[in-house]
């Protein structure tokens, strides 16, 4: 087994707010080899979009901080990385692309320099490379008329064309870590597909591997190889894809999956997991999920269970699974 | 499509630029008192009040006089003043010239300044930097400007002398005007001494008529710079690895411009137009003192052709800020 890109080893992420200090990612582990696509599901607040900022070193300050835990890049611990160095390696050996693509793009700047300033800062290239390369770029990420699109402006692009540059853009120094965040949500789901095939086309020929954050399963069927289960900033459950959608432990994986709308079902109701996430900063002792759970019990009430491992690379944090 | 629209604003400034000259005139001879006996005393006879009435055709009724006026206007004419029997026109140039200078220096510092306070106060929001630069921007509004003048000649000139405190150049060694502006005329003078002075002249007035713009175009920049990154895009920036530097010179701060881009513009017409207290103290010859001197005589053609060039830059000025949107933004369209 090849060893892991990216390690993740008990990343605690604390908000500090009004109602005092919140811990929205609450001790996670994970890893993302070389090549791979591995994605994080989970409601809305569960701390998916914030462990992806806080790989990046983006969380908003001086609300958000990293509490506890390492993120180990290469080697180097993100966790405590020096702002500078952060900027050296964002955009050039970790990228990111965002869920809102009609306003991720600088209104005010032409494609073409917001392509190239990427690839002169990172890679020293004199404005003429760097116009070219994005041209070049551009068309990788199937864009027909690049020469004509550089020197277009955001608000003239439609919304997936608009993904399909900010995939550019992350792209253009080759990274060896793409972190994507919810990039699909936005879009038409005619889009939806093409800029995943497109995702998809490119981890296999460049090898980045991609960290895909979503609440859609659908994505993470199609698109991953191994998936994380997030539930109120503690992981769940992981496993392979394989795993997650045909033996699925945890109880909330298990309603995530039952609440995919099918083709075949009665046409009755569709399926919800009763009640709601908890609050941050609501959480008391036991499961997390339990109060939401059908099958909870005494234990799960008092006590959180471990994230153990049920078979090779399939984990689960339930009472049920011991 | 940019000429175009250049064009038809320069046209719809004829309707304004009329409206203005019926207000002005209306307002001037609305006036009290008897422009003859101004001019010729009191103690002037009944007769002579008489015929300088006639000469100056202000025994006309007043759509007769604005006729005459507005034609006068139309053909270049813009009057002969009544005290100095001069062309207005040749005389309101040293004038001008004076308050344009004046107005360069204090915007200069004024965006210089404001704009770097502004951006600094919202990159470090609720640091002491912000704290301070915020509460010296609220004392800037709402300090009188005729006070801040006179601290500062007390203490850069009375005190330290450091700096001349009035005027705008050494009476002993007069200036070869060419344009008025003083800094120009000593450059093409090649007189390097006569600019160094000029400089040493226009600081201090213009630190004074520059506070207040300096103060409002702060907070404008800070307020709108503290949206701006918020915005994902400045999110984007970031995840790309700029520095901090480009992110907020580069990304942020032309996103958070166009706001402060009107400020700049209104304030600048505003100082054109000329600040009559801030010139008093200083004894700076702009055209504020002019038009103030000339209501003090009742030189009607006078004001009525000074509040119209005022107005006309001011509405010039307006028209170029309109134009500058469109270069900062894109998406500003004019059809």
């Amino acid at each position: 087994m090849a060893v892991p890109l990216m390690t993740i080893q008990n990343l605690q992420t604390h908000f500090v707010t009004d109602k005092g200090r919140i811990p929205a990612v609450d001790g996670i582990d994970l890893h993302v080899r070389k090549g791979e696509i591995v994605g994080i599901v989970g409601e809305s607040g569960c701390g998916k979009s914030v462990t992806s900022l806080s790989i990046m070193g983006l969380l908003p300050k001086p609300a958000g901080t990293i509490a506890g835990g390492h993120i180990y890049f290469k080697g180097e611990d993100l966790a405590v990385c020096k702002e500078k160095r952060m900027q050296a390696l964002r955009g050039d050996e970790i990228s990111m692309i965002f869920q809102e693509p009609m306003t991720s793009l600088n209104p005010l700047m032409t494609i073409g320099e917001q392509i190239s300033e990427t690839l002169r800062v990172h890679r020293r290239k004199s404005r003429k490379e760097a116009w070219r390369d994005s041209i070049a770029m551009l068309q990788k990420v199937g864009i027909s008329r690049a020469e004509g699109i550089v020197r277009e402006y955001p608000h003239q692009l439609s919304g997936g064309m608009r993904q399909r540059v900010m995939i550019a853009i992350a792209l253009c120094c080759e990274p060896e870590l793409l972190i994507a965040d919810e990039p699909t949500t936005a879009l038409d789901v005619t889009i939806q597909a093409q800029i995943l095939d497109l995702m998809k086309k490119l981890n296999e020929e460049t090898g980045t591997a991609i960290l895909m954050i979503t609440h859609d399963l659908g994505v993470v069927a199609e698109m991953c190889h191994r998936v994380v289960v997030m539930y109120a900033g503690k992981i769940v459950e992981e496993g392979s894809v394989k795993d997650i959608f045909h033996k699925p432990r945890h109880p909330y994986t298990r309603g995530l999956i039952r609440s995919i709308p099918r083709m075949d079902s009665d046409g009755g109701r569709l399926y919800s997991i009763p009640g709601n996430v908890p609050l941050p900063g609501t959480i008391t002792e036991g499961c997390r999920f339990a109060p939401r759970c059908e099958h909870a019990f005494d234990r799960c009430m008092r006590e959180l269970p471990e994230l153990l491992e049920q078979e090779t690379g399939h984990r689960c944090r339930c009472w049920l699974q011991t | 499509m940019m000429l175009n629209y250049t064009i038809r604003r320069l046209l719809m400034l004829v309707p304004v630029l009329l409206g203005m000259t019926i207000i002005v005139f209306l307002i001037i001879h609305a006036i009290p008192g008897d422009p003859a006996e101004v001019i010729l005393g009191e103690k002037a006879s009944e007769e002579s009040k008489q015929a300088l009435r006639q000469e100056l055709k202000l025994d006309q009724p007043l759509y007769v006089q604005y006729g005459d006026f507005l034609q006068n206007l139309v053909s270049g004419n813009l009057g002969t003043s009544i005290r100095t029997k001069e062309a207005i026109s040749e005389e309101i140039m040293p004038y001008l010239a004076a308050t344009l200078e004046l107005t360069i220096v204090s915007m200069v510092f004024a965006v210089f300044v404001g704009v770097n306070a502004g951006i600094i106060s919202a990159w470090k929001q609720n640091s002491w930097f912000d704290y301070i630069s915020m509460l010296i921007a609220l004392i800037g509004v709402s300090m009188p400007v005729f006070w801040l003048g006179l601290m500062e000649q007390w203490i850069f000139s009375l005190k330290l002398q450091w700096l001349p405190s009035i005027g705008r150049m050494n009476p002993r060694d007069p200036i070869e005007t060419v344009t008025n502006l003083y800094t120009i005329d000593a450059m093409l003078a090649g007189r390097w001494d006569q600019l160094w002075t000029a400089v040493k002249h226009l600081i201090l007035p213009g630190i004074a008529l520059g506070t207040i713009p300096m103060a409002i175009i702060a907070r404008m920049t800070r307020s709108s710079m503290l949206e701006v990154l918020r915005s994902d895009y400045i999110r984007t920036a970031r995840s790309k690895g700029m520095s901090q530097f480009l992110v907020i010179y580069k990304h942020a701060l032309r996103n958070a411009f166009i706001p402060v881009l009107t400020v700049i513009g209104l304030q600048t017409g505003m100082l054109l137009g000329g600040a009559v207290l801030t010139e008093t103290i200083f004894a700076w010859p702009g055209i504020g003192r002019y038009i103030f001197d000339a209501i003090g005589s009742r030189d009607y053609p006078v004001i009525q052709t000074g509040i119209l060039v005022i107005a006309f830059l001011f509405v010039m000025i307006n028209l170029l800020v309109d134009l500058l949107y469109h270069a900062v933004d894109p998406r500003i369209r004019y059809d």
